[in-house]
Formats: structure tokens, C-alpha cells, sequence
């Protein structure tokens, strides 16, 4: 293992608790939705890193990306309604992170100045045992997703039908 | 035993002992029912982590994969009706309080 990989270990183990500590910490609930997504493409580097490029994917297809978006909506359809003004402060604020552009521009160019490059190894060698594994040593796994991932629809189909079922029921009641 | 992942061990098991005490502090510490989900998943991605930390200093990075796609299925699934619990709740009650949920108070 070189010396950079050391270093990036250390800095992405150490980047990983700040992000954790962030989204703990910050006062608003979008932030923190992001700060777990930070968190998780964080913890796809470190796969990467553990020579586990395969769970790596999923993290971050998976936990970046569909359980940000599950996040970001839950906290968008339980917003209160919005006060007078809030679309200019919110214009305002996008204009404060213009900043961050020109500091990750800058972190690449030094990175491609410097010849620094993580160094990710996808060897084609690896996927294979992982199938193996996953459809002849651990089938019974396999059988547990396909449940849970049943049972999963289920539920969210049964509680919003039933909300809806409610909707209507009170629609009629209201109706003269 | 892969001799190049032992020496991290320690500090990465710290880091996700770490992360996992966050995410319980959220939980523990916080009435917002969307910051409870993200507190646990905040535990998932420690167990994930010592997962990975223990298939790579194990050398059996397949059998651990196997089991960190499991766990992030399982993941998936439960923030996802718990998430529709959470609208639910907020339709029912106009608030993501956990002390509002009190219907099922005897």
C-alpha cells in the first residue's frame, strides 16, 4: 500500500466522521438529508479502497441516490406551508454557495497538478466470486430480500390506500 | 488475514464507533421523526463500514459484499415505509412531532 493510499485512508475516514457529525448537527433537515448523502459516497470511497467495489455500487446508487431522493421528498410533503419573502431569501442563499464551485474547481487542479489520482482498482476477478457467493452460499439471503422487498411494497401500497380510501370517505361525507 | 488492511483496524473501528454514537444521539436526542430515520441510518452506515473494515482485514471482501447488498436492501426497504409512515403521521396529526403520535395511548 503507498504512501497516498495511507493518506487517503486516514482522510477519508476522518472526512466520513465529519460528515456524520454534520448531519447530526446542522439545524435543518435538508442539510442533513444531504450530509447523509455525503456520508455515504464517503463510505462508497472507502469500498472502493477495501478492494469491495461491488457493495460500493450499491452504497452509492442505492444510499446516495434513491434514499436521498426518499429523504427529500418525506421532508418536502411534511414542509409547513411556506411565509411572505422565503423565495428571495432563498434566492440569496443560492448565491452563497457560488464559492463552493471555485473550491472544488481549485481541488481538482490541484489533484491533476499534483498527478494525485485514488487509486481504484475494479478487477474483473472480483465480481465473479461475489455471484457465487451471493447465489450459491447465501441463497437463503437472496430469499430474504425478495420477501422484504415485498413486503416493503406492500406496506407503502396499504398505507397510502388507505389514505386515500379516507379522502374520499370524507369528500362524500362533506358533500351535500 | 490481509497484513495491509490490520493496522487500520483500530482507527477505523473508532471512526464508525464514532459515527454510530452520532446516529444515536440523534435518535435518543431528537423528537423530529425524519431526523430519527436519518439517525438510524446513520447506525447502518457504521455496521456497514465494520463490515467492510472486517472483510478487508479478513480477506473475504466476497462474502462481506454478499452481506453489505443485503443490509443495504434491508436498509432501502425500512427507510422506505418508514418514510410513508412519517407522511402518514404528518397527514394525520399536521406534524412530524414524536410526541404528537399519541392515538395509541391507553
Amino acid at each position: 500500500m503507498s504512501a497516498a493510499d495511507v493518506y487517503a485512508n486516514y482522510a477519508l475516514i476522518g472526512l466520513l466522521v465529519v460528515a456524520a457529525l454534520w448531519t447530526v448537527l446542522t439545524p435543518t433537515l435538508l442539510r442533513s438529508a444531504i450530509g447523509l448523502a455525503v456520508v455515504s459516497a464517503l463510505l462508497t470511497l472507502v469500498m472502493f479502497q477495501m478492494n469491495s467495489p461491488l457493495a460500493g455500487v450499491f452504497e452509492l446508487s442505492v444510499c446516495a441516490g434513491l434514499i436521498t431522493v426518499v429523504f427529500i421528498s418525506t421532508i418536502s410533503l411534511t414542509r409547513p406551508p411556506r411565509e411572505e419573502g422565503a423565495a428571495e431569501r432563498r434566492q440569496a442563499r443560492k448565491q452563497a454557495f457560488l464559492p463552493l464551485i471555485g473550491v472544488v474547481a481549485a481541488v481538482g487542479a490541484l489533484l491533476w497538478a499534483t498527478g494525485y489520482a485514488l487509486d481504484v482498482k475494479l478487477p474483473r476477478s472480483t465480481y465473479q466470486p461475489v455471484r457465487e457467493v451471493l447465489w450459491n452460499s447465501r441463497q437463503l439471503d437472496l430469499l430474504g430480500q425478495i420477501i422484504i422487498i415485498f413486503v416493503g411494497v406492500f406496506g407503502v401500497v396499504i398505507l397510502f390506500k388507505r389514505r386515500r380510501d379516507r379522502t374520499v370517505r370524507s369528500a362524500k361525507e362533506q358533500a351535500p | 488475514m490481509n497484513e495491509a488492511w490490520v493496522p487500520y483496524f483500530l482507527p477505523f473501528a473508532i471512526a464508525a464507533a464514532l459515527v454510530f454514537t452520532s446516529g444515536l444521539y440523534c435518535i435518543l436526542l431528537s423528537r423530529n421523526l425524519i431526523r430519527i430515520l436519518i439517525g438510524i441510518e446513520l447506525l447502518t452506515k457504521a455496521v456497514t463500514l465494520l463490515l467492510v473494515l472486517a472483510g478487508a482485514v479478513t480477506g473475504r471482501t466476497e462474502i462481506m459484499q454478499a452481506l453489505v447488498i443485503t443490509l443495504i436492501v434491508i436498509e432501502v426497504v425500512v427507510i422506505t415505509v418508514a418514510a410513508g409512515i412519517v407522511i402518514g403521521a404528518y397527514r394525520q396529526n399536521g406534524s412530524v412531532d414524536a410526541k404528537a403520535l399519541t392515538d395509541l395511548k391507553g
